[in-house]
């Protein structure tokens, strides 16, 4: 949690005294420090044979969990996935599995 | 020196609007509020303002727009009544809990149904609990003194939440009455700049508005919301007493009149006050002690002080211009039975609704009150506080013989 402090976050149970009027989020870019991964019920699983690579499932995830490096998409962020599947809906190759989480 | 004029309370409402010149004004018009965005919009037109004048399709979207454009850094304003305010209701949280300080004439109307478009207070009672500072004017120059004023409260660093400013609907708003204008520039420097610590058009600082607020933040938030209600009492007497020193008129929680051997005592909100205020000059000259409290700041709710100015009466009587629908009176009576608590003082306390739906509060019908209330000091006896005046009732005989002169 003490990260979390660079970003001007305000830690859960903060004094009111302390906290900011209305609850304004006085910076930008937190939502990468709010671990979203275990609401996941499902599991998306990169079968990395079938995928050609055409990037379609990357902008449709709502919540930036398949990140791209040099072009390429790389496994899911699954910190932060939640598991919704639009991805294994919207590939063409069949080339995203949805498992049941935790088996 | 002050400018003398005729205005309606709509009138005077557009003039202060005109002389602070806000960012932006959303209004959707519904009466009796509609004249002051539509006098306001001619100021627009003629370019007598810089403002930003928003023509919107509803009132949610009225409250919506100023929300937007209070949380940019702006000042935004609008006016209401009845199922107008209604039609905000989710936003009117909205604005107070992200505590954004705009202002909005509340032009006081019953609310549907049956449908009725004239005055009671329902529509101000209703939203009582939204987090909104509410000021009450008696007559035009409340309406545009309270106005004026209502900026710099909302806007203080310590309070940062929007008011209301509340005015009879036709009553005030509609009728004609002599009033003091201040100057634009005094006005203008009154008010002063609009400098929030936080601002969406802020380009070196970027920040989140509103945000979703889960069990480990939201209460601390509400909590510092309640907090900003309670220094506003302070703050509206701060302010107040900087704007007699401007024009003379002096303004507190709430005004007394004749209350200093007060034995019977009414508590009001708005424009009735200046009719019972006639009744007890007339009572005073028969020597019967009558006095009055009209309530100015209803939200934050002056409880320690009304306690402390009605404690020495022996009857009281709070009137309600909307009735509470608890089967236990209106939220007046309530609150103030619940403030008197707190004291050794014991006063009988009763409660009358009046005037619902615009129906006519005569001297008559007020003396009925005071003549209740000496009867409650004669006997000792209170009897049911729940009462109405005002309304054709089968079981009274004299109000039945009024009834059906009015019929004539």
């Amino acid at each position: 949690m003490s990260s979390m402090k660079d970003k001007c976050i305000i830690e859960g149970y903060t004094p009111w005294q302390e906290t900011t009027p209305g609850g304004v989020v006085t910076s930008t870019g937190n939502a990468h420090y709010y671990k979203t991964g275990g609401w996941r019920a499902e599991k998306p699983i990169w079968l990395k044979d079938k995928c050609k690579q055409c990037l379609l499932c990357w902008p449709t995830c709502p919540d930036s969990s398949i990140p791209v490096e040099d072009k390429k998409r790389v496994d899911f962020d699954f910190d932060h996935c939640k598991g919704c599947g639009v991805c294994a809906a919207v590939c063409p190759f069949a080339a995203i599995d949805m498992v049941p989480e935790g088996k | 020196m002050a400018i003398r004029d005729k205005l309606s309370g709509n009138e005077a409402v557009a003039v202060a609007m005109r002389q602070i010149n806000p960012d932006v004004v959303a209004a959707f018009p519904i009466t009796p509020s509609t004249e002051v965005p539509q006098y306001f919009s001619s100021y627009v037109a003629d370019g007598l303002v810089d403002t930003e004048f928003v023509a919107v399709e509803s009132e949610h979207s009225a409250m919506s727009a100023c929300i937007g454009a209070q949380a940019a850094g702006g000042r935004a304003m609008t006016a209401t009544s009845s199922a107008g305010l209604a039609l905000m209701w989710e936003m009117l949280y909205i604005a107070a809990s992200s505590r954004l300080p705009m202002v909005m004439s509340l032009v006081t109307r019953a609310l549907s149904g049956p449908i009725n478009i004239h005055n009671d207070h329902s529509d101000a009672m209703g939203c009582r609990d939204s987090g909104w500072i509410q000021l009450f004017g008696e007559n035009n120059q409340e309406a545009y003194d309270n106005f004026i004023m209502a900026l710099r409260v909302g806007e203080h660093k310590d309070v940062q939440l929007p008011v209301l400013n509340c005015y009879d609907g036709f009553i005030t708003s509609h009728s004609v009455e002599n009033m003091e204008l201040l100057e634009d520039n005094l006005v203008k420097d009154f008010v002063g700049e609009y400098k929030p610590q936080h601002y969406m058009l802020n380009s070196k600082q970027q920040i989140a508005v509103g945000p979703l607020d889960l069990p480990p933040h939201y209460f601390e938030h509400k909590r510092l919301q309640a907090e900003a209600m309670r220094n506003a009492k302070n703050v509206i007497l701060e302010v107040s007493a900087e704007f007699e020193k401007m024009t003379g008129r002096k303004y507190g929680l709430f005004e007394e009149y004749r209350m200093e051997d007060a034995e019977i005592a009414m508590v009001i909100l708005g424009s009735t006050a200046g009719t019972a205020k006639y009744v007890i000059d007339e009572l005073r000259e028969k020597g019967v002690k009558a006095g009055l409290i009209k309530i100015r700041v209803f939200r934050p709710f002056p409880a320690e002080e009304l306690a402390a100015a009605l404690s020495h009466c022996k009857a009281i009587a709070i009137m309600d211009k909307a009735d509470g629908f608890n089967a236990k009176g209106g939220a007046l009576f309530n609150e103030i039975r619940s403030a008197m608590y707190d004291g050794d003082a014991r006063p009988a306390i009763v409660n009358y609704i009046y005037g619902l739906g615009g129906r006519d509060v005569r001297t008559n019908d007020l003396e009925k009150v005071y003549d209740a209330l000496a009867e409650i000091v004669a006997t000792g006896v209170v009897g049911d506080p729940y009462r109405y005046v005002g309304v054709i009732d089968a079981n009274d005989v004299a109000v039945q013989a009024e009834a059906a002169a009015a019929r004539e």
